[in-house]
């Protein structure tokens, strides 16, 4: 996770488009393991979150007072909670909450700290070291603090996790864009581009953007592993979603004064936050490796 | 040294004041009336009129800001809705914890990391190698509250080894640190790792090998050294995360330090408590980088003056 982004090496493939990046993109990965089992299971996430709750038997909702803290059984595989509800049926019926959080937050951050980064790395002098001072400020904010009083003033749902959170990925993305950025600008072939009269916008659209991609993916890729575990320690401490939400982090706050006798409440939801998280972090190390053929050694 | 030091110095004094003014627009970002929020949906207009008085929010915002900056010169941070007391004061009393709780658990990341790290590196591709990496790899993609439980539910109350709960022994310290230090050692485990395999392979330490020096000496002296460089950036960078662990853990294992007192002063809408909280947990961050730039300087003299 540390050695970030920041180091993959940019490739200039001269002019590009994004299509071409993206089909480079994936003829990298495929060669990588670690990225292809992190990639199939993400994509089995995305497909338990979209399906699942179709498939599922019991209602999520529920509350049936005669099948309170039923152990894992048969029926309910991996028991019932306080209220008699299936806990396999609201993990996966929250699996779309979680991946909209991670997906969602990340995309926020990036939309911002993205033409940040360009900017600082682009024109440099002044513009970038006022935009570094202030990314300098959000990053002296310890960041579950920084989502944790947002959260506060706006109120708990899943749209304002969304945004606190996705603040938090500010500054990560404008750093990372803001290097990769530098490095491609000294590039000669960008000189020849703008000897030949290409306008800025077009420079940073046609020339720049395209050949940093990679770094931004790979740190994407691992902004939403954080993403969900911030999102669901703020839920947690009950600055999320309203219950009867079958947010992970939320029913983890719930199962806390049942889990000494029935452990399963409390297991299980853990149990979904790390493989999620577990799958992203595998696929961002898998990307990273296969664009950093140094670490591979 | 000291002209980097003191351009260092500067170089935090902007920041600084963006934290300030951060955390000052914190209850400006209140949608409505902060005062009417503060005292309540059904307080009378008179109350509210006095909180808005006390708080000084009739002024005009550059005007309650400059007035703001007045204050924390002086050491006044505004005082708790709740319990009227100073900010300062409630501060005052939990900061130790809060500190010493993050610091024991930096102090046990640094050394399960960078143990672990350097073995991890020096067998790569070994079975050691592939243990650690797979068990930092959990480390990172736990959420930390749920750890704590566990470690509350199996260690503390099945097992009885240690108590539950509080703060004070230092058994009652063990299962906050580890709560707290799990991703810190991983994430310092895997830097530790990717830096000395990248000074590993490079001629100097060919030389130092060639050269017939044991590899003890070889690995410790040499390539550890020059390593330890990119993991110190690390260090301080994770000194923010672990602040803001502290929230989680010491809600988790009810501890009276300064996290518990940003929820609790959250959930009763207390916001100058809730400032205050965020401007110590970021000038604390921003001091302790400031040092870890100076030791980096420190650490890698030929880094080129810029």
């Amino acid at each position: 996770m540390n050695k970030t982004a920041a180091e993959i090496p940019v490739s200039p493939q001269g002019t590009g488009t994004f299509i071409s990046g993206i089909s480079a993109f994936y003829k990298k990965i495929s060669k990588n393991r670690g990225a292809l089992i992190g990639g199939y299971l993400i994509l089995f996430f995305i497909i338990v979150a979209v399906v699942g709750p179709l498939l599922t038997v019991h209602d999520p909702f529920e509350v049936d007072y005669s099948k309170i803290l039923l152990a894992p059984s048969t029926t309910h595989w991996l028991g019932t909670d306080h209220n008699g509800r299936d806990v396999f049926t609201r993990i996966v019926h929250g699996m779309s909450i979680t991946l909209t959080i991670g997906f969602s937050s990340v995309t926020v951050g990036a939309l911002i700290g993205i033409p940040l980064g360009i900017l600082s790395g682009y024109y440099g002098r002044m513009l970038d070291t006022v935009l570094m001072r202030c990314i300098d400020v959000l990053l002296a904010f310890p960041g579950i603090l920084l989502a944790l009083s947002l959260v506060s003033v706006l109120g708990g749902s899943v749209r304002n996790l969304i945004i606190a959170v996705g603040v938090f990925s500010i500054p990560s993305f404008a750093r990372i864009v803001r290097g990769s950025t530098m490095a491609v600008r000294k590039l000669e072939y960008i000189d020849a581009v703008r000897a030949l009269g290409a306008s800025d916008l077009r420079i940073i659209f046609r020339h720049i953007l395209p050949n940093i991609l990679s770094p931004i993916i790979v740190q994407a890729t691992i902004r939403i592993a954080i993403s969900i575990l911030i999102a669901s320690a703020l839920s947690f401490l009950g600055l999320g979603p309203k219950p009867p939400t079958p947010e992970w982090g939320a029913m983890l706050s719930q199962a806390r004064s049942y889990m000494y006798d029935h452990p399963h409440t409390a297991l299980f939801p853990g149990l979904a936050i790390v493989s999620v998280v577990l799958s992203f972090n595998i696929f961002g190390d898998g990307l990273r490796d296969a664009y950093d053929p140094r670490l591979k050694a | 040294m000291l002209t980097f030091i003191i351009r260092r110095l500067l170089q935090a004094v902007p920041v600084v004041i963006g934290v300030t003014i951060l955390v000052f627009s914190l209850m400006h970002l209140i949608p409505g009336d902060p005062a009417q929020i503060i005292a309540g949906e059904a307080a009378p207009p008179a109350q509210v009129e006095a909180l808005r008085e006390r708080l000084g929010l009739n002024d005009p915002i550059p005007v309650q800001y400059f007035k703001y900056i007045g204050r924390l010169v002086r050491g006044d941070l505004g005082q708790s809705i709740r319990s009227s007391r100073p900010v300062l004061d409630e501060i005052k009393i939990r900061y130790k914890v809060t500190f010493r709780l993050a610091f024991m658990s930096l102090t046990v990341s640094c050394l399960i990391g960078l143990t672990a790290g350097v073995i991890s590196a020096v067998r790569q591709y070994k079975p050691d190698d592939t243990l650690v990496m797979v068990a930092a790899l959990f480390g990172l993609s736990m959420p930390s509250f749920w750890l704590g439980l566990m470690l509350i539910k199996y260690i503390a109350v099945q097992l009885m080894l240690v108590p539950p709960s509080g703060w004070g022994t230092w058994q009652q310290a063990i299962l906050p640190v580890i709560t707290l230090g799990t991703s810190g050692a991983a994430i310092i485990a895997r830097m530790t790792r990717s830096s000395m395999l990248d000074v590993i392979n490079q001629d100097y330490i060919r030389t130092a090998r060639a050269k017939g020096l044991p590899e003890r000496i070889v690995i410790y002296r040499h390539a550890l050294k020059n390593a330890l460089i990119p993991v110190v950036t690390v260090v301080g960078l994770e000194l923010g995360a672990l602040l803001s662990g502290t929230v989680v853990t010491e809600t988790v294992f009810a501890i009276n330090g300064m996290g518990r007192l940003a929820i609790q002063a959250i959930s009763s809408r207390d916001f100058p408590v809730v400032q205050g909280v965020v401007l110590v947990f970021a000038l604390t961050f921003v001091t302790v980088n400031l040092l870890v730039d100076i030791s980096y300087r420190y650490l890698n003299k030929r880094m080129e003056l810029f």
